[in-house]
């Protein structure tokens, strides 16, 4: 049954697009982090605005969670497909929610307890089909036994805008849904014991997408030119929607390549500038990218991974773009990529990736992937005070020279219109000036000059995160969004011989992977794509080949059970 | 202001003996002398191919980027700091080929920016081909038989498009061509100059006596307030109209557009976030929210 003394529940709503299983979601999910409970949410959803069929799963828990289970404790079947979607994660101990089918439809496919929930009828009664999805959320929050109180100031608070009549609607409907639980036979209802955290009312719940957004405007972003493309649009909303009160211009450009082009014209201009996209749509920056390498410009582009080649699966998640990244750009420049791994480095990796680039003058890269832009959870809030905005830039002087040959490769960075000195950029190979040459022997020293830079910020290289017993004989490797579903399932593996190494930089790569792999009798490399496109950087780095290898590229995130049970199989 | 204010001194131009990219480099800088731009308020922003390399020939800031993409840049130099002229100089290829996409764009998004293009109807740095002005019927090692593609006719898209400064010259007409550049700068938004020049070494049909016998100048009877007029004297093709075809006063620019200005003057390059904002924001996000 749900919970089984664990102190924590996996609800999953599961409809087609369309149905409001946001609207679920996130009443439950304020309801419970107002309550004081840890909270977890992650989608899987199809490519269409409605129909198909789409999950959100909802974890409720006594400490936090962070990670995806296959488990399904409570499955609401908004649909009747919802079941068969699901099959092959519901047990004899699910307990399905579902509406009431004159043909039976669905239920027959349940493999555990079924109740009919007539939330349609209901709905209509209350006046409108719409209410169902807030008497789905009563039901949860019943199920988990919420106080009222908190209930009722959640809707109060989400239809506010909406008027009296529609708020009392609202919380009619969310009482029914409720008071329903009380009404089932009490060995069909989950034993939900949840402690409330006193912490969680400190915290803060938000998704990645959010995250990356906050770390933008707190790295000093004023200048977002991007084209909507899933998953990365998600930015893109959280910046344009943000944009007046801090000041700063978002705009959606006609096409990714005037996005790019867009974002070095704002940072020659000395706005940080910032790209949000996906691999279809960083594939049309691509020239653009090696224009940052050529004028040395700074550059952040969020990137977020979708699984590809081509328009592949738009909605779901992949970890196969960091080759497209590290290769994109013709000829050779440096940059940095880096890959947060959880909701407080999507910040602080995106915060960071504006010093960086400002400091080295090169692109960062900020790897995300579908799976981290819709996760939610409750974090602590982002340190704010610990954000500087570190300005690399200079005055020019009269006698100013945007390529000075330095002995780091760092030129200093001048802007237009702040001194009387002239900043010449161009694409073509230049002369100290910025001004087109041929000269072949100074084209060898802004060779060597640009990729001195890449020496210089080796200093800057974020340390991979070692979880778990320092004296360990089995390690994995991840790198990216995985890091938390690797903590959660070394957790559930509870085996004191078992470290996860996490890389939150997957280029450059910082030199200490090298010992930490080498102290492992078995690594075993995690990664969410079909080649090891980590592992073969790291063969690259250290010569050293991770042979044992767990890959996942079927459209969805690992699960905690899924790594746990394949990372135990590759023990012996 | 002088026009020297502009000069490089000696340098090496990689522009062909004769070539209009001279007297257009030489008409721009008149024109800014006359509006006293200075220098180091001026940014050129330029793509690729021989006009594109017009930046490097005279004193000024200088965003000398990729193929096609000069408009992308300059709307943003333009948007970052409003107080910098920018001036988007390249040839037919480059903005109407190329660029065609961003081209249509920025008209839509309307920075304040000039947009001269240098339109000799051929591509010159990669030798000859043709360019998406390139009349019917010319023949090049490419379009062997003569062009078959329509002509792109930017200023019948531009008007079509309520660009707000809409012109053309010809590069043998130095005063003609400096007022039109010279009101295109001072229009509060984006400003198409379109410049006839003849390609000495790769088009020998549109010389200078063709655009001499094959152009005319308008004059009082046209008014380029009025939008019709102005796309039914766009349409014309031959002879060839020059002048300003389209004014519209009524636009406001980009940057005033994006709200980004309304209560704040700065430069987008001076401006830092408020740890207090970003505190409130994140208050937004609360598990519970004071309102509890």
């Amino acid at each position: 049954m749900a919970d089984g003394g664990s102190g924590d529940i996996s609800l999953v709503l599961c409809g087609q697009a369309g149905q409001g299983i946001q609207t679920v979601e996130t009443l439950l999910s304020r309801m419970a982090a107002r309550a004081g409970y840890h909270i977890f949410s992650t989608k899987e959803y199809m490519s269409r605005v409605r129909g198909g069929m789409n999950s959100t799963q909802i974890r409720l828990s006594v400490r936090p969670v962070t990670a995806p289970v296959a488990r399904i404790d409570v499955l609401v079947a908004l649909d009747p497909e919802a079941v068969s979607h699901l099959r092959g994660r519901l047990s004899t101990d699910t307990l399905v929610l579902m509406e009431p089918r004159d043909d039976n439809s669905g239920k027959g496919d349940s493999q555990g307890i079924a109740i009919e929930v007539p939330l349609s009828d209901m709905a209509k009664e209350l006046g409108s089909k719409v209410y169902a999805n807030v008497i789905a959320a009563g039901l949860l929050a019943g199920m988990v036994k919420l106080p009222s109180k908190v209930v009722a100031d959640v809707v109060r608070s989400a239809f506010a805008s909406k008027g009296d009549e529609i708020v009392q609607n609202n919380l009619k409907a969310v009482r029914q849904g409720m008071d329903l639980v009380g009404t089932w036979p009490k060995d069909r209802v989950p034993h939900v014991d949840l402690a409330v955290d006193p912490h969680v009312a400190e915290q803060i719940l938000l998704r990645g997408a959010e995250a990356v957004g906050l770390g933008a405007l707190a790295g000093g972003c004023t200048f977002v030119s991007s084209y909507p493309m899933s998953p990365s649009t998600a930015v893109l909303t959280f910046m344009a929607q943000h944009a007046r009160e801090f000041g700063i211009v978002v705009e959606q450009a006609e096409d990714e390549i005037a996005a790019i082009n867009m974002a070095l014209g704002g940072w020659y201009a000395g706005a940080r500038s910032m790209v949000t996209t996906s691999g279809g749509g960083f594939a049309l920056m691509t020239e653009g990218l090696s224009l940052a390498g050529m004028i040395e410009s700074p550059l952040v582009i969020h990137l977020a991974q979708r699984p590809g080649p081509a328009t592949g699966l738009p909605t779901r998640t992949e970890q196969a773009d960091l080759e497209l990244a590290l290769y994109a750009g013709h000829g050779e420049f440096p940059q940095i990529i880096l890959a947060p791994g959880n909701l407080h480095e999507a910040f602080e990796c995106t915060q960071q990736a504006f010093n960086l680039a400002d400091r080295y003058q090169v692109p960062v890269f900020v790897l995300t992937d579908q799976y981290l832009m819709d996760t939610y959870y409750n974090v602590d809030r982002f340190d704010i005070e610990a954000c500087k905005v570190e300005s690399h830039t200079v005055t020019a002087d009269a006698d100013y020279r945007r390529y000075a040959l330095t002995d780091n490769g760092v030129s200093p960075r001048a802007v237009p219109g702040k001194g009387p000195g002239l900043v010449v950029v161009d694409s073509d190979e230049h002369d100290e000036d910025g001004h087109i040459t041929e000269d072949l022997d100074l084209r060898v020293r802004m060779v060597d000059k640009r990729l001195r830079k890449g020496q210089a910020l080796q200093e800057s290289i974020r340390p991979p995160t070692l979880i778990g017993p320092e004296d360990y004989r089995h390690l994995v490797v991840c790198w990216g969004s995985t890091r938390q579903i690797a903590d959660e399932a070394l957790v559930a593996l509870g085996r004191k011989d078992t470290a996860i190494l996490h890389l939150s930089q997957v280029h450059p790569l910082h030199p200490d992977i090298e010992r930490y792999l080498g102290a492992a009798e078995n690594v075993i490399l995690l990664e969410g794509n079909a080649t090891g496109q980590l592992g073969k950087q790291i063969h690259l780095s250290f010569g050293m080949e991770i042979e044992r290898r767990l890959l996942k590229y079927n459209g969805l995130a690992f699960t905690v059970e899924e790594v746990a049970d394949r990372v135990k199989a590759m023990m012996d | 202001m002088d026009a020297k204010t502009y000069d490089m001194g000696p340098i090496d131009i990689a522009w062909c003996p004769g070539c209009g990219n001279f007297s257009i480099r030489r008409i721009l800088m008149d024109a800014l002398a006359e509006l006293e731009v200075d220098p180091a308020h001026l940014v050129l922003v330029s793509g690729i191919g021989q006009a594109a390399k017009l930046p490097h020939y005279q004193k000024g800031h200088v965003f000398n980027g990729l193929h096609g993409r000069a408009l992308s840049p300059a709307t943003a130099i333009q948007t970052t700091d409003p107080s910098l002229t920018v001036v988007a100089v390249s040839g037919d290829g480059d903005m109407y080929g190329e660029g065609g996409n961003h081209f249509i764009h920025t008209i839509r998004r309307n920075p304040d920016i000039t947009n001269i293009v240098h339109d000799n109807m051929v591509y010159g740095l990669t030798k000859g081909q043709a360019s998406p002005t390139s009349r019917r019927g010319f023949k090049t090692p490419v379009q062997v038989g003569g062009v078959i593609l329509e002509p792109f006719n930017p200023l019948a898209v531009a008007i079509a498009l309520d660009a707000g400064f809409v012109a053309r010259g010809f590069a043998g007409h130095r005063e003609h061509t400096k007022e039109l550049i010279k009101q295109a700068i001072q229009y509060k938004g984006y400003a198409l100059v379109d410049i006839f020049q003849p390609c000495v070494t790769f088009n020998k049909l549109n010389t200078a006596q063709w655009f001499k016998e094959h152009t005319y100048m308008l004059d009082e009877s046209h008014d380029p307030t009025d939008r019709q007029a102005a796309f039914a004297r766009a349409i014309e093709t031959d002879p060839l109209p020059l002048g300003v075809f389209y004014v519209n006063r009524d636009k406001t620019p980009f940057h005033q557009n994006t709200g980004a200005y309304d209560t704040d003057e700065r430069p987008l390059s001076d401006r830092q976030p408020e740890a207090s904002g970003l505190r409130r924001l994140m208050d937004t996000f609360a598990c519970a929210p004071q309102d509890a």
